[in-house]
């Protein structure tokens, strides 16, 4: 049967997606993922010459506001839900790589 | 306090004749979920303290007669942002996560004087038809426990049916309000797209998701939402469409005379339950009795739904879910060693299969090359469905069919296959694809599990709805019908 899409491709989206996947799930999402485009892949039966594409339900278009800055004065509890916070600030690791020289 | 025998408007009048205390009800409440949640893992956390306080102080204050909602206790599906209380949308990603904020229709329902008993379990980011996609507890049918509740909004539904609660609030992207609220036996309400404000919904497909509410009577139903609809000028896309009382309509005068139903042949095709299909055809018996026209109509693209939500929904969300990078909150993996491994362990830890999977979709159906041949397509495609029902409502009322193919499965049964799982919602899809509000009711039973029934209206026409549904509901007892308390195996 050929496939829609490979683990090599799976591979790649993941990688897009930023998710590792060890080389089971790999196997198991490439058959998942391969049998749901294969659904997707129905919609190549349905003329769609000329129809325009839908993005939006909403009744409202393009409305617009004044840009104003509103201070919620919740920084204490914006950085509560930091993984990792220090001196009023969000901590993060190391941008340079550590490994590199390892 | 056994909700079964009582609906908002019961529950208010004795507030308001003081022969309970809201203390005494939320109380209640508490004893109904310590007795049976155990069992049937509705909440993911409840808001005890909290209730209780607020209940003190609307005794203190006094229930103000004019107002149904005054001193009621309500549960809320755990992708809603309640400010100060954990809102983990039933994914490890935000198991400490405590919003700064209220979601707008939080916001309405205070101003009501509610009470927010808890929050409710749910398939992970609203992802999945079943419940069992939580990261945390496997909620049970009401009903029976070996069997899924639905999902997404799984904890909401079976929260409501099972008794703890007389109304819950629920989110829809596919069906996830309509699809658990049939297969509870409840009412189950996914607006218009627009009518309620999103914002405060931890985002899944943003051009599909709705709030809406789950209740036990359609009446009840039609209060809630009114209480919770209307613009808001955090969420651009809610509509300034004016909100109707929609309870105010629902009376002994209220009627289906003269109205027209369709009912899609496409709907009772291949794939349905033959119990399903003949609960439906006796509900249209029904409301012929009633004094309605029932006539067969085609929604010819109704079958491409699926194809089209799961490439737009993956699309939305494949993007929605970039912003939980282990960086401002949420969870963060130990043991990195540069920002890019930030990024990759923390979400590769935080988020289940299934989110995976459509990340994963999502991310392809909008990568270069594929773009136009699955995203575009599928927009295209939401066009031409949308067209569909256009063409029914504009000499139709309102359209009528089943919510699900089938009842509930068992637990267990479909979490392995994504496409089988996927495909229980080939009926609610096709209306979130469209905008147009459509409503779960109870119609019947299959072995002891309810069967829903769906109705599908003109845009911002939840009123039709309501009637219609109303006029069924006097007219039938499926929903006096209550499931075992403590359910059955």
């Amino acid at each position: 049967m050929a496939s829609r899409i490979d683990q090599e491709q799976v591979q790649h989206v993941a990688s897009l997606a930023k998710l590792d996947l060890s080389s089971d799930q790999l196997k198991y999402f490439t058959t998942q993922l391969d049998e749901i485009i294969g659904l997707f892949e129905t919609l190549s039966e349905v003329d769609t010459t000329g129809v325009e594409p839908t993005s939006s339900v909403s009744d409202q278009i393009n409305v617009m506001r004044e840009d104003v800055a509103d201070n919620w004065g919740q920084r204490d509890a914006l950085l509560a839900n930091a993984p990792e916070a220090e001196n009023g600030y969000i901590k993060v690791p190391a941008i340079i790589d550590e490994s590199e020289g390892e | 306090m056994n909700y079964f025998q009582k609906d908002l408007a019961s529950l208010h009048d004795d507030l308001v004749a003081k022969k309970i205390t809201v203390t005494d009800l939320v109380n209640a409440t508490y004893d109904n979920i310590d007795a049976t949640d155990p069992e049937v893992n509705a909440f993911l956390n409840l808001n005890k303290e909290a209730a209780l306080k607020k209940a003190a102080e609307l005794d203190e204050k006094g229930i103000d007669q004019d107002n149904v909602l005054a001193g009621i206790p309500l549960a809320i599906k755990d992708n809603i942002v309640t400010n100060g209380l954990t809102t983990t949308a039933a994914s490890k990603m935000l198991e400490n996560f405590v919003p700064v904020y209220d979601a707008t229709v939080m916001t309405r329902l205070k101003a009501k004087d509610t009470i927010n008993v808890g929050k409710t379990n749910m398939d992970e980011f609203a992802m999945g038809g079943s419940t069992e996609n939580s990261a945390f507890k496997v909620t049970k049918n009401a009903w029976n426990h070996d069997y899924v509740p639905g999902g997404s909004s799984g904890g909401s539904a079976a929260a409501v049916a099972s008794g703890q609660v007389v109304a819950a609030l629920g989110s829809d992207t596919g069906g996830s309000i309509r699809q658990p609220a049939s297969f509870n036996g409840i009412v189950g309400m996914k607006p218009t797209y627009g009518r309620v404000s999103r914002w405060g919904l931890i985002a899944f497909g943003s051009s599909l998701d709705e709030i809406g509410p789950m209740t036990r009577t359609v009446k009840d139903n039609a209060i809630v939402l009114s209480a919770i609809a209307g613009h808001d000028d955090h969420d651009l896309t809610s509509s300034t469409h004016e909100v109707p009382d929609f309870a105010a309509e629902l009376n002994e005068n209220t009627s289906v005379k003269g109205m027209t139903i369709g009912l899609p042949k496409e709907f009772l095709g291949e794939g349905v339950d033959p119990d399903v299909k003949a609960a439906i055809l006796a509900a249209a018996d029904k409301y012929r009795e009633l004094g309605a026209t029932v006539d067969e109509v085609s929604l010819p693209h109704n079958k491409y739904g699926v194809a089209a939500y799961y490439i737009i929904a993956s699309s939305e969300a494949s993007s929605n879910l970039q912003r939980f990078d282990g960086i401002r909150y949420g969870h963060r993996a130990n043991d990195v060693k540069n920002l890019e491994d930030v990024y990759v362990k923390s979400r590769t830890e935080g988020f289940g299969d299934e989110v995976k999977r459509r990340i994963m979709l999502g991310t392809f159906s909008l990568s270069a090359g594929f773009y136009d041949a699955y995203f575009k397509k599928a927009a295209q495609v939401r066009t031409l469905i949308l067209k569909d029902f256009q063409a029914v409502l504009k000499d139709h009322d309102f359209i009528m069919g089943p919510v699900a193919p089938t009842p509930a499965f068992k637990i267990g049964d479909e979490i392995s296959n994504p496409m089988t799982m996927y495909m229980n919602d080939i009926l609610t899809i096709p209306v979130n694809l469209a905008g147009l509000p459509g409503m779960s009711i109870p119609a019947g039973f299959s072995n002891g599990l309810p069967i829903g029934m769906q109705l599908i209206g003109r845009p911002f026409d939840e009123s039709t709805l309501y009637k219609a549904g109303y006029v069924f509901e006097q007219a039938t007892d499926f929903h006096q019908q209550t499931p075992t308390q403590g359910g059955t195996h």
